[in-house]
Parts: C-alpha cells; sequence; structure tokens
C-alpha cells in the first residue's frame, strides 16, 4: 500500500518544490499554455529550454562523475506518436498538463480540477485497455531505450554543448529584442487580462 | 565524497542561471507582478530534475501518478477487478514517491499563490470567456473533462508527459522523448489554432 517513508518524503518534497516553481513561473493560467500554442506568450518554451539546457549540464557531469544513471524510456514509435499527439490535443483543449493542472489546482483554478477528474478517467481508460493495446505499442516500431549520442556515435557532451550555444543564443535574442517583443506583449496581454 | 561533489556541480549550474536571469530582467523575482523570470525558473527546475535523479533515482515526471491514484481508487470500488487488471500487476497501485510527488506540487503551488496573492477561485479563464461567451461553464467542463481524458490517456501510451518527456526526457537526449516533445506541440499546436483563430 505504501513506499518506504524515506521515498515518500522525498516525493513530497521534490513536488513542493516543484509545484512552488510552476506556480512562479505563470504556467499554472491556461493563457500561458494555450498562448504558447498560438505563439502570443513564450513563457512555457522559455521554461522548458531552460530547464533541459541546465538540467542537461547537471545531469550529464553526475553521470560521468558515476554519481547517477540515465532512465531513459523506450522509443517505441507508434505508441509515443500517437500517444503524444493525443496529448498535445488534450493539452490544448484543457489549457493545462500534468504537472500544471495540479498546480493550478493549488492556485484555486476550477475548471483545472475538473481536467484532474478527466485524468483519472483518461489514466483508468488506458490501463483497462493496456492488455490489447501494450502488445501493439511494444512491436511496433520499436527502437529501445536510445539517446541521440548512442544512435549517432557521438559524445552526449557534443549535444550537451549544443543545447548550451542554442540556449544562450535565443536568450541573447529575446533580450535584446525586449521592449518590442511578443514576450512582453504577451505579458501586457496578461495584465489587461486580470484587469 | 559522492555527495561532497554534488555541492559544487550546483554552484557552477545555479550561479550563471542566476546571473543570465538577472541580466535578463532587473530582479529575478520581480518578472511582471507576482511572476518570476521564467528563465529562473527554468533553471531551478533543470537543477530540481538533477536532485531529483541524485536523491530519488527517479525522472521527474507527473503523469503517472494518475493511473496510480486511479488504482487506489480502484482498489477500493472493486478491489477483485483491478487486482486482476494486467497493468496493475505489472505497477502496483500504492502511494509511492510518483503520488506523493503530485500532492506535493498541490501544496506548493498553493504556497506560491499564497505568497504572490494569486489565489483564485475561477472556473472560466478570461481568454476562454472571451472565446466562448461568459458563463460558459457547461462548455467549459465538458471540454476539460475530455482534455483531460485524452491527456492522461497520451500520456500513458506516450510513456511520458511535458514533464517526463519535455524536460526529463530530453535533457536526458533521449530520442522517444524528442519525438514526443515535437508532438506534444505539433498536437497542441493545431488545436490551439483550431479553437482560437478560426
Amino acid at each position: 500500500m505504501f513506499d518506504s517513508p524515506e521515498k515518500l518524503v522525498l516525493g513530497l518534497v521534490t513536488g513542493i518544490l516543484f509545484g512552488f516553481l510552476l506556480q512562479k513561473g505563470q504556467v499554472a493560467k491556461f493563457e500561458v499554455i494555450v498562448g504558447q500554442f498560438l505563439f502570443r506568450d513564450w513563457t512555457v518554451v522559455k521554461i522548458m529550454g531552460t530547464a533541459v539546457v541546465v538540467g542537461s549540464v547537471g545531469v550529464h557531469a553526475l553521470v560521468m562523475a558515476d554519481m547517477a544513471s540515465l532512465h531513459i524510456r523506450p522509443a517505441q514509435l507508434a505508441g509515443v506518436l500517437f500517444g503524444a499527439v493525443c496529448f498535445g490535443i488534450g493539452m490544448a483543449v484543457l489549457g493545462y498538463c500534468p504537472g500544471t493542472s495540479v498546480a493550478a489546482c493549488g492556485e484555486g483554478r476550477r475548471d483545472a480540477m475538473i481536467g484532474v477528474l478527466g485524468m483519472f478517467a483518461g489514466a483508468a481508460l488506458y490501463v483497462a485497455l493496456y492488455e490489447q493495446i501494450a502488445p501493439l505499442t511494444q512491436s511496433l516500431g520499436d527502437w529501445g531505450k536510445v539517446t541521440l549520442p548512442e544512435v549517432t556515435g557521438t559524445s552526449p557532451w557534443l549535444w550537451v554543448a549544443l543545447l548550451v550555444v542554442g540556449g544562450a543564443v535565443a536568450m541573447f535574442l529575446d533580450s535584446t529584442r525586449r521592449g518590442t517583443s511578443i514576450v512582453s506583449a504577451g505579458a501586457r496581454q496578461r495584465a489587461n487580462a486580470h484587469r | 565524497m559522492r555527495s561532497s561533489m554534488i555541492i559544487p556541480i550546483l554552484v557552477v549550474l545555479v550561479s550563471p542561471a542566476i546571473s543570465a536571469a538577472q541580466e535578463a530582467g532587473a530582479d529575478p523575482l520581480q518578472y511582471s507582478g507576482p511572476a518570476w523570470s521564467p528563465y529562473l525558473v527554468g533553471a531551478l527546475i533543470g537543477v530540481l530534475t538533477m536532485l531529483t535523479l541524485y536523491f530519488s533515482n527517479k525522472p521527474l515526471g507527473a503523469s503517472t501518478a494518475y493511473a496510480r491514484v486511479a488504482g487506489l481508487i480502484g482498489k477500493g470500488v472493486a478491489p477483485r477487478h483491478t487486482q486482476a487488471l494486467k497493468y496493475y500487476q505489472d505497477n502496483k497501485p500504492v502511494i509511492d514517491w510518483e503520488v506523493m510527488l503530485v500532492f506535493g506540487a498541490i501544496g506548493g503551488a498553493f504556497l506560491a499563490a499564497w505568497h504572490g496573492g494569486e489565489l483564485t477561485g475561477e472556473w472560466l479563464p478570461a481568454m476562454w470567456e472571451a472565446r466562448f461567451g461568459e458563463g460558459s461553464y457547461a462548455l467549459r467542463i465538458g471540454v476539460a473533462l475530455a482534455g483531460g481524458i485524452l491527456m492522461a490517456f497520451g500520456a500513458r501510451l506516450a510513456g511520458g508527459c511535458t514533464s517526463g518527456h519535455g524536460i526529463s526526457g530530453a535533457l536526458q537526449l533521449s530520442v522517444g522523448s524528442w519525438i514526443a516533445l515535437i508532438c506534444f506541440f505539433v498536437g497542441g499546436i493545431a488545436t490551439a489554432m483550431l479553437m482560437f483563430r478560426l
């Protein structure tokens, strides 16, 4: 029924930090999530991009120091392609993703609470159909637990360096365009919406 | 020795992120009202995924918890049927790290919203009302339910969500996660354009 107390506490602390950051990053809001898909507000890409750049440096440093191991999910093409497109459609319609919808619940948003109920139903639907679906997703286009460096036969640090340079260029362009950029337009729009 | 090395790595990672965030805005914690700079938040989430991998030996992800909680509800309502399901034989429905993560996230977001004076009881987002009319509660409830169902089903099929694939998987340079990340945006952009641009 329960995991070990140590794991439960670790999960809880991680969750509190994660939820706090998501709320402070403004991604527990319908306008910000849907605004990203409409290219009106770039908050989601900025947060995810920075997290990927910083995290990739840190995680690969940990792995190199033999302090952690990678946890790669298998690239099962049929399931990933179909599931991820379904996910994107659902995310645009709901206006929150699985992490940000619980953060939006913490903020008190009622539509997110309805969305969470829907997610329990969606997860239960998958569980009910698992016996039929799993053999398909596990056999159609399973590339296994592969990473970009493994597939290309390159060093992970090449990819990490690409991410860092790409992120730095994107941040530089954003800071030079600040004032007239879509970013501040998005912030203004939100400020207007709150009024 | 292992744990003593994590501190220098953290310092090296966090300091440029904070200084970059400070350059982007005058103060990383002052960004249009109660919001923090997205760069600062992103950098801290990046550090959090790293700490999670180190301390919990897990990738940071939110969507598995929904199947676990659905199983816990199922155990209460129809224990025999739930236990017979193959998914729950492979993934036991217990209160575990992932479930606590989701509970913690509710609490953390509540604290952050309370701290920034952003607690609300809103049913309809302003952008929704502008498009679908004031008082369109029934439509919003139906659409939110359908969106939640589709999203959680898709997340289980794809093996992760915006955090599990989009952040944790992408930063580990997983091929499947980058494909999933692209498809999340393809589905999301097409749907949002249909809903708000037509």
